[in-house]
């Protein structure tokens, strides 16, 4: 039977399967480059990162990251602009852990904050903080001004 | 404040701390309010004419980066009616300040030579940033836009002592969008289960996220562009400053004004104890010949500035 054009097959992979490390999947479409930027992983050129876009029919976004294997600390803040995407750990090609990412309850340095005349948008040594709550939408509320952000949070990633 | 203040161990730099700040209102529940207005009463007759020797030998530093007449010195009358000692980083132009040092460093030395210090700074946050760098309480004293938790204790005080607080109906006026006293004051006179009446023209009306928490925490609120709708209904009458820069027609602002301003004739059938109160300076909102009234409160809520603050002064360095 021929496959569907984005099932996982080794003749019809856009990208090929990894051996060691880290496939973040599920990341809401047009997203991936922003996860890449909140994990920092733009500034690492020592890992290989395969990004692909907008793929299948439910439109999502996956990265790869090959020899580094992610730690849900380091991950769960994708939350904030991806909020259904999955971790799946892989080692020798085979996914050997699989979570969801979870939304953590405060987040530092990752977000600016949205007012102007806030004291972390100065050059005070002292880094954006955010209290995160999920109600019908994502919102962040800057430790510092109490400022909410809600809408358009990849806006404001540092 | 060590027995009763709760530490909002967000964005503190040693969660393990036992520091004590005053940073917002919102991070005091309702019995930390009670206990520092029954301390403010205690203290009310040293703060007439009185002195203590409870914080002998201790200094405090007041840094005021930005304009301050009443805070500036009721913080330095209580700290000297309690028998302590008072620093001021002065005018900015003489400071570090000018030479760049940033508020962090500023905060680190001066917390070196101070048991507390007082901050007034332009940026919103900056107490809470200056919590974080300080080894001594920061009592926040207006930051830009955002809060000045002092001023929205003296006021509860006030209500307190000249009304009723508990279920009072107050009706707050003036500029709602903007004036960070009414954003506190509402706060926290929903935990004393106010009913609140906001007065104020369309273009400067409370935020809906802040009307939305007012609601969820089950006050009753009530929402008119006349002042006339309310004035017969209400306990308190919380005036504020409209500020002429919030409108881009100047005809616009004159009209605003001359509807919101009090006057002997607009008091005519008001409860007989009805209390007017200002967080002062004043515009045009409170004809003087009003001040002889016995409804006007505002220059008494300015004194109570000093006892309310000799509580906190007590409370967090004593």
């Amino acid at each position: 039977m021929k496959p569907k054009p984005d099932e996982h097959n080794d003749r019809e992979l856009r990208v090929k399967r990894i051996t060691n490390g880290t496939v973040i999947d599920h990341i809401t479409a047009g997203q991936a480059l922003n996860v890449l930027r909140i994990l920092g992983i733009m500034d690492r050129p020592e890992e290989v990162v395969s990004v692909v876009m907008n793929v299948s029919d439910r439109k999502k976004d996956i990265v790869k990251i090959e020899g580094r294997e992610l730690k849900p600390e380091e991950v769960d803040k994708i939350a904030l602009i991806s909020p259904d995407a999955t971790i799946n750990i892989i080692r020798d090609y085979e996914v050997v852990e699989k979570h969801r990412v979870i939304l953590p309850s405060r987040i530092e340095g990752v977000v600016r904050c949205i007012n102007p005349n806030c004291i972390t948008n100065t050059d005070e040594p002292v880094k954006p903080k955010f209290v995160i709550r999920r109600g019908e939408r994502v919102e962040l509320q800057c430790v510092y001004c109490g400022r909410v952000i809600a809408d358009r949070i990849a806006d404001f990633l540092i | 404040m060590r027995d009763c203040y709760t530490v909002h161990k967000l964005g503190q730099r040693d969660e393990n701390s036992m520091m004590q700040h005053v940073i917002t209102i919102q991070d005091f529940s309702r019995d930390e309010i009670d206990r520092i207005l029954n301390r403010a009463a205690e203290l009310e007759p040293v703060a007439h004419t009185g002195s203590s020797d409870a914080l002998s030998g201790r200094i405090l530093a007041t840094l005021f980066y930005e304009p301050s007449t009443r805070t500036r010195l009721s913080f330095d009358v209580a700290m000297k009616r309690l028998g302590g000692d008072v620093i001021d980083l002065g005018a900015v132009e003489t400071s570090s300040a000018v030479k760049g040092e940033n508020l962090a460093d500023t905060i680190s030395v001066i917390s070196g030579y101070a048991d507390a210090i007082v901050l007034r700074h332009p940026k919103e946050g900056a107490a809470r940033m200056a919590s974080e760098f300080s080894s001594v309480p920061v009592i926040n004293a207006g930051d830009g836009a955002g809060q000045h938790p002092t001023q929205t204790l003296l006021d509860l005080y006030t209500i307190r002592k000249e009304g009723k607080l508990n279920k009072a109906k107050i009706a707050l006026v003036g500029d709602l969008k903007y004036g960070r006293t009414v954003h506190s004051l509402a706060h926290a006179l929903s935990l004393y289960d106010a009913e609140i009446y906001l007065v104020s023209p369309d273009q400067l009306k409370m935020p809906d996220l802040m009307k939305d928490g007012l609601i969820e925490s089950g006050t009753e609120i009530v929402e008119t562009a006349e002042i006339d709708d309310v004035i017969d209904v209400v306990d308190v009458l919380y005036l504020t400053r409209i500020q002429k820069e919030r409108f881009p027609d100047p005809s616009e602002y004159q009209a605003v004004v001359g509807s919101y301003k009090i006057t002997k004739e607009t008091l005519k059938d008001v409860k007989d104890n009805l209390i007017i109160m200002h967080p002062l300076p004043r515009l045009n909102e409170i004809d003087p010949e009003v001040d002889a009234s016995r409804h006007a409160m505002y220059f008494r809520q300015s004194f109570y500035g000093v006892p309310v603050r000799m509580a906190i002064l007590s409370m967090v360095i004593g």
